[in-house]
Parts: C-alpha cells; sequence; structure tokens
C-alpha cells in the first residue's frame, strides 16, 4: 500500500473566505496568536543572530523540556506559572552549564552545546515516557504544539470583558515586556552585541546582559511553547530576524518589517494548514521559510541591480 | 604629579601558560607610548588586563593613582579592528555614539548633544560625510577613523589603542598620527600597540618594549637600540629587519 500525494484544489471559498466568514473568531485568535508568537521569537531571535547564537535558541528550546515536566509533576497541574519558572531554570542552567564546560575543559562551545542540550531533552523525554500514564502532558504535544487548539482555552477577562484565550494574552504581555526591554536597553543591546569588550571597559556588563537575554528567551521560548512546540520555536526564533536581515541592512529597519513578515508567516501558515489540512503551526514554519526564500531572491537581485549600476 | 598608568608585578596567566610575567611600568602624562613585541608577546592582554578586562594572577594596576572600576572608567579603548564583527547592521554613527554610552548610564537614552558630540568626533577623523553610511560598506581604512572617532566621542585622558594602523591606508595611517598628536598635545596620554619598526621611532615619544616581560622602556631614543630590539624579538629580528630594509627601499623607489 503506498500513500498517494494528493494536493488539494486551491478553492478560494474555503481557503481564504470561509474561515474569516463562517468562523472568525477561531480563525483571529490563531493568527493573532501566530503573529505574536513569529513577532516575539522574532525580535529575541534577531539579537541572537547578531550575537552568532542562533543555535543557542534550538538548545534552550531543547533544554526547558525536563524543567517543564519536573514542575508539572511537583505541582500536579498545568498551571503556567510553575511551568515557566521550571522552564527558565532549566533554560538558564543548561546555559550556565555550557558556558561552564567549554571554559573549564577543552571541549568547544558548540560541542559544549550539543551535549547540555541532548542530555537535558533526552531527560525531559524520559520524564514524559516515565510518567504519562499519571499526566496529560504528551511528547507529542510538547514538541508540535498545537495552535488550532489556542481558541479553546479559558478566556482571560479583565471587569468582566472578555479580553482573549489565555495563551495569547500570556503572549502579548510577554511581547510587551520584550518590547519594553528591547526599549529600554536598546544602547546596551547593541553596544554588546557588536563589541563586547568595548561594552565591558564603559562598564555596561556584557555578561548581565549576555544572561539577560537568556532569561527573556526562555521566557519566549515557553510562552510560544503551547503554540508552535520546541521545533517550530526554533524555527520561529530565526526566520523573522534572518527574513529582515536579508532585506536590509539597518538594525532599526528590520526591527520594524517584523511585524508585517510576522503577519505573513501567520496569514500564510493559517491559510496554507486550511488548504492542505494539516497543522498550523508546520504551515507557519513552512510558509517562513517559503518568505525567506523569496527575502533571499530579492536580495540577490538587489545585490547584482547595485553592482551593475556601479 | 602621579602617573598616569602604573603597574606592579602585573602577572597574567591562560590556562597554565604565562602570557605577563612581572611587569612594572610606569607612564607620565601627554605622550604618546609606542607597546612594541612579536606576535603573541602579550600586548593585546596587556591593554586587557589594564582595562579591568581580564583576572589577574597578581600584582596590580593604578589609573590615575587609582584601582578599579571608577579608575578604569577614565581611561579609552580602541580594540583591534579584527574583534568585531563589521557586518553588524548600524552606521557610523552609531559606532561612535557607543563612545557617549559609558558616561550615559542606565536607562538613558542619546540625546541631541551626544548626537552632536559624536558628529564633532567624526569630523575630527575626517569622516562626517560617512555618518549615515552602514559600517559594512567601510573600508578598512574608514573603519579604523571610526573606531578612533568612537574614542574620541569618549572624552577620557588616556587611550589603549590596539594595532590602530594595521590593515589602513597611508593617508588614514597619517590621519591617524596627526590626530593622536594633537590628542598628547591637549595633554592626553595614548598608549598604541605597534609592530611596524620602520615607522615607531618616527611616531612615539615613548617606547616600551615587551615580551612577556618587560624588555625595555623609556624615551624612544634610549630604547630604540638594536640590542633591545633583539632582546625583545629574538631571532626573529632578523627576518624583520630584513622585511623592514626592504620595505624602506620600496617606499624611496
Ligand atoms: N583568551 C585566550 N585564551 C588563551 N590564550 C590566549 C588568549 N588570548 C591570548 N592568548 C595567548 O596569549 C598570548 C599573548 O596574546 P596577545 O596578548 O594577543 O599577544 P599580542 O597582542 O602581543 O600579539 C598568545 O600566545 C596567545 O595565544
Ligand atoms: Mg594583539
Amino acid at each position: 500500500m503506498s500513500a498517494r500525494l494528493e494536493i488539494p484544489a486551491f478553492d478560494w471559498l474555503r481557503v481564504v473566505v470561509e474561515p474569516w466568514a463562517l468562523y472568525p473568531e477561531t480563525t483571529i485568535w490563531i493568527v493573532l496568536m501566530g503573529w505574536l508568537v513569529s513577532l516575539v521569537c522574532g525580535a529575541v531571535g534577531l539579537f541572537l543572530i547578531l550575537r552568532r547564537m542562533a543555535m543557542t535558541g534550538d538548545a534552550i528550546s531543547h533544554s526547558v523540556l525536563p524543567g517543564l515536566v519536573l514542575a508539572f509533576l511537583w505541582t500536579a497541574s498545568r498551571a503556567t506559572l510553575p511551568m515557566m519558572l521550571g522552564a527558565l531554570i532549566a533554560g538558564v542552567l543548561s546555559v550556565i552549564l555550557i558556558e561552564w564546560i567549554h571554559r573549564s575543559s577543552r571541549v568547544k562551545p558548540d560541542a559544549a552545546m550539543g551535549i547540555v542540550f541532548s542530555l537535558f531533552f533526552a531527560v525531559g523525554v524520559i520524564l514524559v515516557t516515565a510518567y504519562a500514564d499519571h499526566i496529560d502532558l504528551d511528547a507529542d504535544c510538547v514538541l508540535y504544539g498545537e495552535i488550532a487548539y489556542v481558541p479553546l482555552e479559558p478566556m482571560w477577562a479583565l471587569a468582566g470583558i472578555e479580553l482573549g484565550p489565555a495563551p495569547v494574552m500570556r503572549m502579548a504581555m510577554v511581547g510587551l515586556i520584550v518590547a519594553g526591554l528591547g526599549f529600554l536597553f536598546f544602547k546596551e543591546l547593541i553596544t554588546t552585541s557588536f563589541d563586547p569588550v568595548l561594552a565591558a571597559s564603559l562598564g555596561l556588563s556584557p555578561k548581565a546582559f549576555h544572561y539577560g537575554l537568556m532569561i527573556v528567551l526562555s521566557v519566549v521560548i515557553v510562552s510560544s511553547f503551547e503554540a508552535v512546540g520546541a521545533i517550530l520555536v526554533v524555527a520561529m526564533l530565526i526566520f523573522p530576524g534572518a527574513t529582515a536581515l536579508l532585506l536590509t541592512h539597518r538594525l532599526r529597519l528590520a526591527l520594524a518589517l517584523l511585524p508585517m513578515i510576522a503577519a505573513l508567516h501567520s496569514l500564510l501558515g493559517y491559510h496554507l494548514a486550511v488548504w492542505f489540512d494539516v497543522t498550523v503551526a508546520g504551515s507557519m514554519a513552512v510558509a517562513a521559510g517559503g518568505l525567506l526564500a523569496i527575502a533571499w531572491a530579492v536580495y540577490c537581485i538587489w545585490a547584482r541591480v547595485a553592482r551593475s549600476s556601479h | 604629579m602621579k602617573p598616569v598608568l602604573e603597574t606592579h608585578d602585573l602577572t597574567v596567566i591562560y590556562s597554565r601558560k604565562p602570557v605577563l610575567y612581572g611587569v612594572d611600568l610606569t607612564v607620565h602624562a601627554g605622550s604618546i607610548v609606542g607597546l612594541l613585541g612579536p606576535n603573541g608577546a602579550g600586548k593585546s592582554t596587556f591593554i586587557k588586563a589594564c582595562m579591568g578586562l581580564i583576572p589577574l594572577e597578581s600584582g596590580w594596576v593604578e589609573l590615575f593613582g587609582q584601582r578599579g572600576r571608577k579608575a578604569i572608567r577614565r581611561a579609552g579603548y580602541v580594540p583591534q579592528r579584527e574583534s568585531v564583527d563589521w557586518d553588524f547592521p548600524v552606521n557610523a554613527l552609531d559606532v561612535v555614539l557607543m563612545g557617549r554610552y559609558g558616561k550615559l548610564g542606565l536607562f538613558r537614552r542619546p540625546g541631541k548633544a551626544d548626537r552632536e558630540m559624536a558628529m564633532d568626533c567624526l569630523r575630527m577623523v575626517n569622516m562626517e560625510a560617512y555618518a549615515d553610511r552602514q559600517i559594512a560598506a567601510l573600508s578598512g581604512g574608514q573603519q579604523q577613523r571610526i573606531f578612533l572617532a568612537r574614542a574620541l566621542a569618549q572624552e577620557t585622558d588616556l587611550y589603549f589603542l590596539d594595532e590602530p594602523f594595521v590593515g589602513v591606508d597611508a593617508a588614514t595611517e597619517a590621519a591617524i598620527i596627526t590626530i593622536l598628536r594633537k590628542m598628547r598635545d591637549q595633554g592626553k596620554t595614548l598608549i598604541v600597540v605597534h609592530h611596524d619598526l620602520t615607522t615607531a621611532a618616527q611616531y612615539f615619544d615613548q617606547l616600551v618594549l615587551l615580551n612577556m616581560r618587560v624588555i625595555a622602556s623609556g624615551p624612544t631614543q634610549e630604547v630604540f637600540t638594536e640590542e633591545n630590539l633583539h632582546r625583545a624579538y629574538g631571532g626573529r629580528l632578523t627576518l624583520l629587519t630584513q622585511a623592514a630594509s626592504e620595505r624602506i627601499q620600496q617606499r624611496s623607489s
């Protein structure tokens, strides 16, 4: 028996119109969540790329797993705060461990990273499978997340007015905090990223900002987890920033492009998922990849035009 | 008057290998000091140790007669140009503004006065026309001028410059030395890592020959002797002087 790969016909009405006309609530929350995840991960990821630490996002998103599971077992609930804290501790611990290994041995940083995150992740997987009978935290959900379930989560309400599903509201809050920190510490962030040695001589403490960024990264990863899962968080940490930096070489402009890039990721990904009837998170990552390819093509053409006009 | 820089028994060890050993040095205000020594002699390490950027095994450093963080803020540092990623998506003015951040403190964003000051610094290195230019689009010489402008923006009385003449064109080299002399005439002290022996005697008032230890230090004409250079560079000097004399011949031909 072989599964035939069939491409469903593109039905404009079914793929584009109906989601907004027939079930607008669901569509809005999913698209909004996708936009937030891509935007917030993208903004933090942009600085990771600039610091040549892109793979650190990968490492941390795997390392938080045992923290999540232990917090879950400890509190015997899926309450968000303990899970966040557990993941945060695991994430920061893994960063400290990576640095300690490569500083106190001849193991190079990238190898140290590989060692630590695969170890943490393995411990996490063992914990999940060992306690799988007792907990409804299945590995699939942690790995892939399910953004399609976001609209079903309990609503946050303020003074009787429904604001939106909890994950979306949490992500929005994290986004606001990240934006606020980014605004407050913009000069320190670019200086410690561009020239950490000068930053240290100016008294800006690159170390403090490194760990600060790692903490923010862990929080962002955990709040994105339930929407897109461990593997796709990595995509969202890299694609938006990489796309923006292909389109412009100005940092502020690149940051300003992120909301638009994130909107494209979310909308294209969502409708792609409806069209093929597949996972939304996966489609978002594929849309992000497609967009990056387009940005790359634009970059190549632009570079050629610039060269020939000289 | 207190010396601008004083080190005593300065020792730095990298993974069990001593890189600096018992370095005693005193530098007084208002001179351009050349820091010379072969590759791997510990010149960059010495600067980093003075700036408090690496832990000392033993000894101490005093800047302006004081130790610790506060004293270090009174010194400016121009790292080796290759030590940063010039593909970083900022423009020349952004980089010069970084020089102001030590004085600004947390949470404060650079204001109009800082911007104007940074523009003045760009003007001093003849780069005002490039303020808006992304640093990736600048030549090596222009990048080095931007680094110098950033140092000027720090407005300190003591500067450490690590190999400012490497990979720059002749015009930039001349421009940099002119600016350094102007700074010296304003009473500032400049400690410059340099490796071109053919220009060392001409550029510097004082010389420090370093190779893990201080081989010699003092006024240039006293220090710049064949014997001292031999002791600093060892067997490599013959190669170096050969290369140097070849270059001098090339220049004069
Ligand atoms: N971070 C480091 N870790 C280990 N060894 C180092 C480090 N930095 C420099 N070294 C070693 O210390 C010695 C002195 O280096 P450096 O101060 O850069 O010399 P110079 O600037 O005079 O060329 C070299 O042998 C170099 O290999
Ligand atoms: Mg050096």
